[in-house]
């Protein structure tokens, strides 16, 4: 016993709380990696892939022929030459009547967008296969583009799937009335509008597409030489994958291992079943050969999925003093020419979110789905719910103008005190716990609110060059995805569950494997941290075992700022069995009853004696099994699944100080603070560092990123010299404030916080831009905010020119042809 | 075919390569030195970013025989032993990484920068690492890594840097 790691005795500290340094860093910072790409097994192929230069086009003639005739090739095909390819799923069929397009993994008849796979070819070297690819003689027969949505949903428009008959993906409503959580948004418009003392704002926003652009482009290894095929692969959803493949490509799901190895980021762009993944397999099988393909930068930003990409038609109604009345949102959601695995959920997340922190008495939401010859778009960082945040903290500041209101005054004026929680909002969930004035109160001090204003007023009075901007986003959002029986009404094909077990070995370690596989969270720590507390064990002792479907076989990954929500939970209640079967145990081994034996940092002793024995002794008399209890078995592990009943709802209050130059149209954040609430904090490091990735995302899409296509659909964008990643001196620092009201409903009290930050951070930024320029005549300018739109928009201003987007009326409700196809009540169609 | 002969990480290496590999390619692919990673194709994001001669260089960006007859360190030449490089200290003391896949070009980066620059402000911190991308620190962390290598190493050699003697923050797990 000498030799176990039994130290119990010297852990009463909490570690939930502390800044460990993280686990993960020792093979990172030094190279020790195991990317997916890193990996060679013997006799290796490598694949490279023929891509479509059309975005529309039907394929009249393909022969790969040339390319088999050259150097070290091994094979080559066509899309016709994988009679075994499945379609690719989508796993969020969001009503009954949804159209979805079969996809396929290598394209066969005709390709709809610019960057689909049209063949196949297998080389000894990558080098020897990219050459190969301009060996492969293939002819289109290019066709008419869609691109934009309206024109897509117009009639007469170019099908982008002509089986499906119509462009329109699907259309899902929610209407307050109709579910019964608030009134008629139509006829509280409409009273609005007679109403002398309401005022009705209407805008139209464009949220641009995005790119995820994780750091490391994805890439698949796949062995086919034993029993069970393993696949690696960068990706956030080993499990998922697993599933997926084995529903779509008649692979049994037994057969099929899959370890997601280190994974460079993801941000949801590696939510996702790929075509390359499924090709690198069907190729293993094919040859019997491990096979390898790894994608540029450049196939990764024209083929891996995009995000956003909404037109959004908003119209608010208030009344003179500030309190709102209605709130009616359009939306129209590009699809790009396929349905991701989770895509055409994405923007319905937004139905939950548009209403925010604020007390709606009337609300509804129409998304209409749009197929377009684009690259498909899906989740990304905050998916839906950044999208929402915008249009609902824009329109909070364009309210707050009509009003001739201060902005945060406005949002005060409608937010739910803290006093009212539980409160269940006009689209049907119920807010646990928050407090916005505690986090807005924060905020205003740490940003000095006052002196900004007083600040921004001068340099107004004295017609300063540059303008200085306020911006506030005052926002919450829905995390710990998902309570499965929602996910079921919402037509989700799976649970929104995580797992979680414990293996107590004999010496004292303590193994942890979980579902919520981590690709940069620092779970490993995190974990650990948790078990250290709930066990007693060391914080050394706990390793922690995740994205191999082998060790651990149950799962539903990563994303939603679920995985400390849900996974954390999960290890919350596998503890708790653990402890519950080695109380039986140390009751035996003490002689005493069970009732009277209490655990706590680690040791189980007898009520009113000095009789103890720590968790490891009691593993050690597990494993050596000489003497336990009749009926008990040999071992303290245990498991454990937690199905979440709510979401948890972090928030917080971000203001941004914006420098605008308006001779230039340079704009520069001077000041950003964010107070955030994200419930209990297991790693403040961490937590932090979430925080600040998340922020030069949102402001990234405020300022920087967006994807771009030429007429005729070629990705204009397609490498970091066009697609604008911000660098570190295009960021400021950040100030970081917290408040803490526990989740009630999680063993940690924890809300998450993985997408905060993105979500947060894009309207604060842009309501800055703008409020530096309103006095100019600036009433919007359309995101990235780069210094050529902010100068067009101040010099149209000056001109007396609007500058609004799109200055079409939008009737209260859906635009006649283009978005109705009507309400559904309770929620989807 | 073309003869190449270079040092890497302190071993000599001789091999005949196509003219057309690139440093990066051979290094991962002939010496299995995949510490060092690609992450683009344009010679932006510097993930790739290795010294070579003492400089720093995008290895995606040189030609493996560019590299003949040169001396190149790559991330995982840093340690001394069981001895961090401070700079490799400084990220994990300052969580200055998350995924992980840009940090051993930003590591590189940062010691090249450090070598120019023993004392930098912020502002020249964020311009010296322009030419490297992270997608999920949002670089507040790196430029306290940084700032705080910069910190240690003062006083000083950049070359004795490596063998600082071991304290609290050098201790991983």
């Amino acid at each position: 016993m000498t030799a176990t790691l039994d130290t119990a005795a010297d852990a009463p500290v909490m570690e939930v709380g502390k800044e460990r340094r993280r686990k993960e860093d020792a093979h990172l910072i030094t190279g020790r990696t195991r990317w997916t790409d890193n990996i060679v097994l013997n006799g290796m192929v490598h694949l490279a892939l023929l891509r479509s230069p059309y975005a529309h086009a039907k394929i009249s003639s393909i022969s790969v022929a040339g390319a088999l005739d050259s150097p070290g090739v091994v094979g080559a095909w066509t899309g016709a030459d994988f009679p075994e390819q499945g379609g690719l799923p989508c796993a969020w069929p969001i009503t009954p009547d949804m159209k979805s397009p079969v996809r396929l993994p290598v394209a066969v008849e005709a390709v709809k967008f610019a960057g689909e796979i049209v063949a196949v070819v297998a080389a000894r070297t990558k080098a020897e296969a990219v050459d190969a690819l301009e060996a492969i003689e293939i002819d289109y027969e290019p066709l008419e583009v869609v691109l934009d949505m309206q024109a897509a949903l117009a009639e007469g428009s170019t099908l982008v799937h002509p089986e499906l008959g119509t462009n329109q993906n699907a259309v899902w409503a929610f209407d307050s009335a109709g579910a019964g959580t608030g009134g008629d948004v139509v006829k509280a418009l409409a009273d609005a509008e007679a109403d002398p003392d309401q005022v009705v704002v209407e805008r139209v926003f464009r949220q641009q597409r995005l790119i995820p652009a994780f750091m490391e482009p994805r890439s698949t290894v796949v062995d086919p030489t034993s029993e069970q095929i393993t696949m690696w692969s960068a990706t956030q959803i080993p499990h998922v994958l697993r599933v997926l493949i084995a529903l779509s490509q008649g692979i049994p799901e037994h057969k099929l291992r899959v370890i997601a190895p280190d994974v460079g980021g993801g941000f949801g762009g590696k939510l996702q079943v790929t075509p390359e993944e499924i090709i690198t397999l069907m190729v293993a099988r094919k040859m019997n050969k491990p096979v390898k393909f790894t994608e540029t930068r450049s196939e990764s930003l024209l083929s891996a999925h995009h995000g956003r990409d909404q037109i959004q038609r908003l119209k608010i109604s208030a009344r003179k003093d500030g309190t709102i009345t209605g709130f009616d949102v359009d939306l129209l959601a590009d699809m790009g020419a396929y349905l991701g695995t989770v895509g055409p959920g994405v923007p319905i997340l937004g139905a939950f979110m548009f209403n925010a922190i604020y007390k709606i008495p009337a609300y509804r939401f129409t998304c209409t789905n749009v197929f377009t010859n684009k690259t498909l778009t899906d989740a990304y960082r905050g998916a839906g719910r950044p999208e929402a945040t915008f249009g609902v903290e824009r329109m909070m500041d364009e309210l707050a103008v009509e009003l001739g209101m201060e902005p945060m005054e406005l949002r005060k004026k409608n937010w739910i005190t803290h006093e009212e929680f539980p409160f269940t909002t006009i689209s049907g969930l119920t807010y646990d716990s928050g407090n916005y004035e505690a986090a807005t109160a924060q905020a205003m001090e740490l940003f000095d609110y006052d002196g900004m204003r007083a600040e921004q007023l001068r340099r107004r009075e004295s017609g300063d060059p540059v303008q200085l901007g306020i911006g506030i986003s005052t926002f919450t959002e829905m995390c710990g995805l998902a309570p499965s029986r929602l996910l079921g009404s919402l037509a989700y094909a799976a649970g929104g569950w995580e797992s979680a077990s414990i293996r107590m070995l004999p010496t004292g370690g303590v193994e942890v494997i979980t579902g919520a596989t981590a690709h940069g969270q620092g779970h490993e720590t995190a974990w650990s941290q948790i078990v250290a507390d709930q066990l007693g064990v060391p914080f050394e002792n706990v390793e922690v075992i995740h994205g191999d479907t082998q060790s651990s076989p149950r799962g539903m990954d990563t994303y939603g700022s679920r995985s400390l929500v849900v996974g954390g939970a999960a290890i919350v209640m596998a503890s708790q069995k653990v402890i519950a079967k080695a109380k039986i145990i140390a009751a035996h081994l003490m002689e005493a009853s069970e009732d009277d034996i209490e655990f706590a940092s680690g040791k189980f002793s007898v009520k009113g004696t000095d009789t103890s024995m720590g968790i490891g002794e009691i593993a050690w008399a597990a494993f050596a099994a000489h003497n336990l209890p009749d009926g008990v078995e040999a071992n303290l592990d245990s498991e454990a699944t937690f199905d979440p009943e709510n979401f948890s709802y972090p928030h917080g209050t971000h203001l941004c100080a914006m420098e605008v130059d308006t001779e230039t149209g340079k704009v520069e954040i001077r000041s950003y603070v964010c107070v955030d609430d994200i419930g209990v904090v297991v790693n403040p490091l961490i937590a932090d560092g979430q925080m600040h990735g998340g922020l030069a995302q949102g402001i990234a899409q405020a300022l920087f990123e967006e994807a771009q296509y030429s007429e005729d659909g070629q990705l204009t964008s397609g490498t970091f010299v066009d697609y604008l990643l911000p660098s570190a001196a295009d960021l400021p620092s950040f100030t970081l404030g917290r408040t803490v009201t526990p989740a009630t409903t999680n063993p940690l009290g924890a809300k998450g916080v993985g997408e905060a930050g993105t979500i947060a951070s894009t309207p604060a930024v842009v309501n800055a831009v703008i409020d530096a320029v309103r006095h100019l005549g600036v009433k919007d300018v359309e995101m990235p905010c780069s210094p050529q739109r902010v100068w067009r928009a101040i010099q149209d201003a000056r001109a007396g020119a609007s500058t609004a987007p799109d200055a079409a009326p939008v009737v209260a409700g859906p635009a006649e042809g283009v978005l109705s196809t009507g309400v559904a009540l309770g929620g989807s169609e | 075919m073309t003869a190449l002969s270079v040092k890497v990480d302190g071993v000599k290496y001789s091999d005949d390569v196509e003219p057309r590999m690139l440093l990066v390619q051979y290094l991962r692919e002939k010496l299995g030195k995949v510490g060092t990673v690609i992450g683009c194709d344009t010679s932006n994001c510097g993930a790739c970013t290795v010294h070579l001669d003492g400089k720093s260089v995008k290895s995606c960006s040189v030609l493996a025989v560019q590299a003949d007859g040169g001396e190149v360190t790559t991330v995982e030449g840093l340690a001394k032993g069981n001895e961090l490089h401070p700079v490799q200290k400084a990220f994990h003391q300052c969580h200055a990484l998350q995924c992980g896949y840009c940090t051993p070009g930003m590591i590189m980066q940062s010691i090249s920068l450090l070598s120019e620059n023993a004392n930098p402000t912020e502002h020249e911190i964020r311009e010296g690492l322009e030419g490297n991308l992270c997608r999920c620190t949002g670089y507040q962390n790196i430029v306290a890594a940084v700032q705080s290598a910069a910190g240690e190493m003062s006083g000083k050699s950049l070359a004795s840097a490596g063998a600082a003697p071991t304290d609290e923050t050098g201790t991983l797990r």
